[in-house]
């Protein structure tokens, strides 16, 4: 189900050295035409349909259709992500229509704890931060 | 001249590439879960002044196995015992596993889990009324007690759409934003000149800017995923890409420790899952939270007939274990499509409906019953939404919904790594520990050598679907191995102070061989007016389909069932020398072919130990996985081991050997 780019929304991220879903996709896929200003998807039989660039994209150019190999035609899924939650639009060939939000994060964005400064105490035993008197297998064979 | 003979990417790529050189003590190659682990690790153990840098393909935020996100985390140890979960993954395993470092990964494993939470990941809870809390809701943390949904005993449900991004957060922050290098793809490791299999640097190119990186350090860790699109998948066209693993991992790990001399193990494990069909969407929550069941062609539930029992009976212990091992039951589903009683479903109708039924006999009125039926169908939902977005957009093209019928399911084609249900790797140290087996020998026969989870090559470490004979260890477990081998790497670092790492080529050297195919595309483009055809060279795209047929045809792949033989396998061995020959005459006429060069090659060579492993273990270790006819049996007797590998990198020879499994956790009673 390759992604691809609706050229009446994609704005080339204002010619910006590079765009949003260029900057996203974990398989080098996406790539701006700078003379067009549009991005697009460069190896759609690579794409693993992960929606990164979908859900990445600021002005919502990105869709995804299904693969053409065994994928009928009419349906599609599509999320509108906030910082905390994600809502799914799933539409059917027959027209019908689900939607679903489901929470994705907890915490602001920014805000994970990354025990700045703090230090493990004893380079030679194998406890790793925050750990202590780790078990060793008792019921040996 | 308007011909078509010029590069397809927008970034071209140019024959004579800028040289960026770095130094530091630790490179961290890889980005996905276990480097994320490694990243938050190791400034808690490293000095002032320890130089530590990240290269990752593609963008922490979103990148290896757990981009897309997963809607459970299937290893959290909780109320059970260690020792439990050592049994669970020796069983399913078929008995040949590392028990040290399993145990050892287990009782670390849960303490990344409770800091997912506490960064944000939204955990499950079990309400008090036995209900089940999306992560949202308020509820006690795992860390102050609170109760997760469990689906099976080791598994918990998240809400993990956001589960990457929410953990390479704080592993961008601890390393710092000036030390993590995104678009750098790592394509060879570089061993000492002076000191003997010791490693001393890498070497990559930006897939950005016509610019090779050059590193030097004193430890590395590799930790890359594992193989994917090694096998012809099932679906050839567009649908290549809807890869069950993550379509981008291409044997990187595999090969560059290999190429460097670390020992290998376990390379004939594969892992074939049975998934939904085309989509590949994930089917353990219908089996284990939703309860649903396996039917054949013939509407017949086949999984607990007295066939089904008096076959896994002949594989024991392994058969008669409550969990039957993922590839035996693999092993009955193929019997069923074989005898012609195909294609098989997942009963998600009967399931689901199962549920409302009980509602009503509980009293519940049609109101309460539909108020249910929402909560539960978001939930069907979610697990697909959450990490496998193509299964709910082809259950949308297709019309289905999943109360009404069920949804064909089917082992897919073969891939290799080490975290999830496989344990293909590389051979590493476990714990420096009284626990842990000490045993004479050689490093390939060891069990330990001073630094958990360093390889056979000194300096060099390796995580997640790198480390081999310890499968199950999943998101939360790959996690776990990246901050054990933080504090290990500092270990080394401080041990070896006085290293001082030199490369044996130039840098220039490196950047000529790591721009080889860019140099083959630029020399011979013009004897062609199809730049996709040249006699002088092959392009990646065609090299990969190769690849996928060899191993096909002549490796055990979908094409037979997965069935091959020694004469099958040599054939493959003979296509795949051939293959590794014509590789150095890969063509990039861009930065993104470029990558896709060096990943195909990174493919071949990591198949070449996946067909040796086979060709070497004379008997049928995981019948579902593959299956060899001249052996066609597991053979508990002289197989109970394992096979380890290593390639010599001065003579260019492999050596391939059996050394012994040793049980450390009670093998009565076996589960």
């Amino acid at each position: 189900m390759p992604s691809y780019v609706d050229p009446s929304k994609c704005d080339g991220c204002k010619g910006g050295d590079k765009t949003a879903c260029m900057y996203i996709c974990p398989n080098d896929l996406m790539v701006l035409n700078v003379e067009a200003m549009r991005a697009y998807n460069q190896e759609p039989d690579a794409c693993w349909e992960c929606y990164s660039c979908v859900k990445i994209c600021p002005q919502g150019a990105i869709f995804v259709r299904g693969y053409d190999d065994f994928v009928p035609l009419g349906g599609q899924v599509h999320p509108m992500r906030s910082s905390d939650s994600i809502m799914w639009t799933v539409k059917f060939r027959n027209g019908n229509v689900k939607r679903f939000k489901f929470p994705i994060r907890t915490t602001a964005e920014g805000a994970s704890n990354d025990y700045a400064g703090q230090k493990g105490a004893n380079l030679d035993d194998e406890c790793l931060l925050l750990e202590s008197n780790l078990p060793t297998p008792t019921k040996l064979a | 001249m308007a011909l078509p003979n010029k590069p397809k990417g927008e970034l071209a790529a140019v024959v004579d590439p800028e040289i960026v050189e770095h130094s530091c003590d630790v490179l961290i190659v890889g980005g996905g879960m276990a480097a994320c682990g490694t990243a938050f690790e190791i400034k808690k153990w490293a000095p002032e002044g320890m130089k530590i840098i990240l290269c990752d393909k593609a963008a922490m935020e979103r990148s290896g196995a757990v981009a897309q996100g997963l809607s459970a985390i299937n290893t959290y140890i909780g109320e059970n015992a260690i020792e439990d979960y050592v049994k669970m993954v020796r069983n399913d395993l078929m008995g040949v596993v590392r028990e040290d470092l399993i145990y050892d990964l287990g009782r670390h494993v849960d303490e990344s889990v409770k800091l997912f939470e506490e960064w944000g990941l939204p955990v499950w809870k079990k309400a008090e009324d036995g209900s089940n809390l999306d992560g949202a809701k308020p509820a006690k943390t795992l860390r102050e007690g609170g109760a997760p949904v469990r689906t099976g005993k080791w598994q918990i449900m998240i809400n993990g759409e956001s589960y990457k991004c929410v953990v390479a957060e704080p592993a961008k922050k601890a390393l710092g934003e000036e030390n993590i290098l995104e678009r750098i793809f790592i394509v060879k490791m570089l061993l000492d000149k002076n000191k003997e299999n010791t490693i001393a640097g890498a070497v990559g190119f930006s897939t950005r800017e016509n610019k090779v990186h050059v590193f030097k350090c004193k430890a590395a860790l590799v930790a890359c995923g594992g193989a994917v699109n090694i096998f012809r998948p099932r679906s050839t066209g567009e649908g290549k890409g809807r890869a069950w693993y993550p379509v981008w991992n291409a044997g990187s790990t595999y090969t560059m420790c290999a190429q460097v001399g670390a020992t290998l193990t376990m390379m004939e494990n594969r892992f074939t899952p049975a998934r939904f069909k085309d989509g590949y969407g994930p089917v353990g929550a219908w089996f284990l939270l939703f309860k649903a069941k396996v039917q054949n062609g013939l509407g017949e539930f086949y999984a607990n007939s007295p066939a089904v029992k008096e076959e896994l009976a002949q594989f024991m212990p392994y058969g008669q274990s409550a969990v039957t091992p993922t590839c035996l039951r693999n092993h009955l589903m193929l019997n069923e499509l074989k005898a012609g009683r195909g294609p098989i479903y997942m009963a998600t109708d009967v399931a689901l409906n199962a549920f409302l039924d009980a509602q009503r006999a509980s009293g519940k009125d049609e109101k309460e019953v539909k108020k249910f039926w929402k909560h539960l169908e978001s939930e069907a939902w979610e697990d697909f939404l959450d990490m496998s977005v193509g299964q709910a957009g082809l259950w949308a093209g297709m019309d289905i919904e999943p109360e009404k019928i069920g949804s064909e399911i089917m082992p897919t084609e073969p891939y290799m790594l080490g975290s999830h249900s496989g344990c293909c790797g590389i051979w590493t140290s476990g714990p420096n520990e009284d626990w842990v087996p000490a045993i004479d020998g050689p490093r390939s026969h060891q069990y330990k050598w001073g630094y958990n989870r360093m390889t056979t090559v000194n300096g060099l470490f390796t995580a997640g679907d790198g480390v081999g004979a310890s499968g199950h260890k999943f998101s939360s477990g790959s996690h776990a191995e990246g901050r054990i081998v933080a504090k290990q790497m500092v270990k080394y670092c401080r041990d070896n102070a006085g290293f001082n790492p030199e490369l044996a080529q130039t840098a220039k050297e490196l950047a000529d061989e790591v721009y080889a195919p860019v140099k083959l595309y630029n020399q011979f483009k013009d004897a062609t007016t199809a730049t996709d055809v040249n006699p002088n060279y092959v392009k990646p795209a065609g090299m990969m389909m190769r690849l996928m047929k060899a191993t096909d045809e002549y490796g055990g792949g979908v094409a037979t069932y997965y069935m091959t033989s020694g004469k099958l396998l040599n054939i493959c061995l003979d296509l795949l020398r051939l293959m590794r020959e014509d590789a150095e005459k890969m063509a990039a006429g861009d930065l993104h072919e470029l990558m896709r060069a060096w990943e195909n090659y990174h493919r071949i060579w990591c198949v070449e130990t996946h067909i040796r492993h086979i060709e070497f273990r004379k008997e049928s270790r995981y019948p579902g996985f593959y299956y060899r006819s001249d052996y066609p049996t597991c053979d508990d007797e002289n197989w109970k081991v394992f096979v380890n590998s290593t390639f010599d990198p001065k003579t260019k020879e492999w050596k391939c050997e059996k050394v012994p499994c040793i049980n450390i956790i009670e093998t009565t009673p076996w589960i």
